[in-house]
């Protein structure tokens, strides 16, 4: 069954000048991980707005949990928990004051609220902090508390909106586990990510989207594969720059692509290690010292490039105003 | 069903007004100034333009009371225009827009709050007026009906202050627009001088000002006679308590639905 679904949304904005969603089509099966993945822009945020009823699309159909979305928003409130990319908690309360709010404005009584208020606490280690300001917490408390206030009426479906953005390296992997204990409990979970290496650890599907609309859908594999995987990049001596192409392409699956400017070779390998390997043996055994040396897994910007031959370019400016908005 | 759905949305309301109070024991320094601020108004009229009172029965103390607590309540507006545009930056509206709660609920909850405020702020002024010289006349249910409507009036211009902050995106911009809106309007106003020495456009202006006529009402209720508001015998200072009741139904009537659809549709991106 298909607890999701998203049927040629369209949602526009300055009178049609800017086309956020351009039918957009996707859905997710019951209990399984849908990983949306695009760059600033591309309309996962807004997505997940027509998704949890915050925002009514111009046209399409969006049907949560087997309800219409558009028809029966309140309805479909009581079923799903959203968590965005910001922590939308009050900040001026404790974590606990914060949970047993939002408890009692999902209808549970004081002592419900209570007792769930301790039990998410203690799921997402934060009891020791209950009782301070929210002002006080790192990012990745912050980002925690505000999931565990999307779950407390133990949602069927899970919206999370880019949940690791701006979190440091060590926040990102907590909010990982914590996602993935979620995901093995079986919620039906559809997330935003700018990382492909978020949506690989996390998502069973992954669509990749762009300017409103879906342009590959896959499992990560299927998309990895479809970028050419990964790459061999080799820096050389301006001398040896001839000589080492040949020698790569020898080993390389496709042709090499120089940049005489870096003096960086570059090209598509399929066993990674191995030709890796192999790549020195041969370089070693010409008596070519190579300056640098990497193995290069495919990024979201490949994806990007080889799936729309464009770089996503809006990334910069709207990075800037969405920092700006979650220091506030 | 119809009622009980009603009957949460009350619910609703009071949870988010309980938020707001509950900031208020963390934050303290809100409550403070909310109320360092009017009484340090009460002080500087009192003993700067106390000399205007030449003439009035009690001096300028009785009638300057009710124009400082119009005009407090007043700022209410930008408090609640400030606080709403805060919570819509922070992403908290959109939280509360997912969950299953009345729509009115959040609005209606922040209003309260901001009037419930009011009740601590008038309460402290009233004492600091007292202390200055200040003496109501007409005995308790009159003085009664006084701070009722004065909290009142705060209330439905709170519902503009909503109608701001949704719209706004930013709360340090709305609070400062909000405030350079309301400030010139309780000063072009009978709140703490005689309208007569304005120029002509000005006084009819300030005869029909929603503020002179809550400032004539409350001394009327306060038991004073309102020597700073008749001037052109205009029908708003002939009958200002009706015409008072009269805009602020006005005024919640055009604002309560506007802030709530408002919020419904808030489409921030």
């Amino acid at each position: 069954m298909k607890s999701v679904i998203a049927e040629n949304l369209v949602k526009t904005y300055r009178k049609g000048a800017v086309r956020a969603l351009d039918n957009l089509n996707l859905d997710v099966e019951e209990g399984t991980v849908l990983g949306v993945l695009g760059p600033n822009g591309a309309g996962k945020t807004t997505t997940v707005r027509v998704l949890s009823t915050l925002l009514e699309p111009d046209s399409g159909r969006a049907v949560v949990g087997g309800i219409d979305v558009i028809k029966h928003p309140k309805e479909v409130r009581q079923i799903i928990g959203l968590s965005g990319q910001y922590a939308a908690v009050d900040e001026t309360l404790t974590g606990w004051d914060n949970l047993v709010m939002f408890g009692q404005l999902y209808h549970l009584n004081r002592d419900q609220a209570r007792i769930r208020a301790t039990e998410l606490l203690e799921q997402f280690s934060l009891s020791d902090a209950a009782h301070r300001p929210i002002k006080t917490f790192s990012g990745g408390m912050r980002r925690r508390l505000d999931l565990a206030a999307s779950l407390i009426i133990r949602p069927k479906v899970l919206f999370l909106d880019e949940p690791t953005t701006g979190l440091d390296p060590r926040g990102r992997m907590e909010m990982w586990e914590v996602i993935e204990d979620l995901v093995r409990e079986g919620v039906t979970l559809l997330l935003t990510t700018q990382y492909l290496e978020e949506a690989d650890q996390l998502a069973d599907d992954i669509v990749v989207i762009d300017r409103g609309r879906v342009i590959a859908h896959g499992t990560s594999d299927h998309l990895k594969d479809q970028v050419g995987g990964e790459r061999l990049e080799v820096v050389v001596a301006e001398s040896d720059l001839a000589k080492a192409q040949s020698l790569i392409e020898a080993v390389a699956h496709g042709k090499a692509t120089v940049d005489h400017g870096i003096r960086k070779i570059s090209a598509p390998i399929l066993d990674g290690t191995q030709s890796l390997i192999a790549v020195i043996r041969e370089l070693d055994a010409a008596g070519i010292h190579a300056l640098d040396l990497a193995l290069k897994r495919p990024s979201l910007d490949d994806v990007f490039i080889s799936l729309t031959g464009h770089v996503a370019e809006e990334e910069v400016v709207l990075d800037a105003t969405k920092k700006k908005r979650g220091r506030k | 069903m119809r009622t009980m759905s009603s009957l949460n949305g009350v619910r609703d309301a009071l949870v988010i007004t309980k938020r707001q109070l509950m900031q208020l024991t963390r934050v303290p320094e809100v409550l403070i100034f909310s109320t360092i601020q009017p009484v340090m108004f009460v002080l500087l009229f009192r003993y700067v333009f106390g000399g205007l009172g030449a003439g009035i029965k009690g001096g300028y103390v009785q009638l300057l009371m009710p124009g400082i607590f119009v005009q407090t309540v007043a700022f209410t507006l930008a408090a609640t225009a400030q606080g709403l545009a805060q919570d819509m930056e922070k992403g908290l509206i959109d939280r509360f827009r997912s969950l299953p709660i009345a729509r009115s609920a959040v609005v209606v909850g922040r209003t309260l709050g901001d009037g419930l405020l009011n009740i601590v702020v008038l309460f402290v002024m009233g004492v600091a007026g007292f202390i200055v010289g200040w003496r109501p006349t007409s005995g308790p249910l009159h003085i009664f009906l006084g701070f009722l409507m004065l909290l009142i009036f705060g209330y439905a211009l709170s519902w503009v202050g909503i109608l701001a902050g949704l719209i706004s995106k930013d709360a340090r911009v709305v609070a400062n627009v909000t405030f350079l809106f309301i400030f010139p309007l309780t000063f072009l106003s009978s709140a703490f001088a005689s309208t007569t020495s304005m120029p002509k456009a000005l006084q009819y202006f300030a005869e029909w000002n929603p503020v002179s006529t809550m400032v004539a009402a409350a001394r009327q209720l306060f038991g004073f006679h309102n020597t700073f508001g008749v001037t052109a015998h205009s029908f708003p200072s002939e009958h200002p308590l009706v015409t008072s009741i009269i805009y602020m139904v006005l005024i919640m009537a055009i604002f309560i639905p506007l802030s709530v659809r408002r919020y419904q549709n808030t489409n921030n991106i």
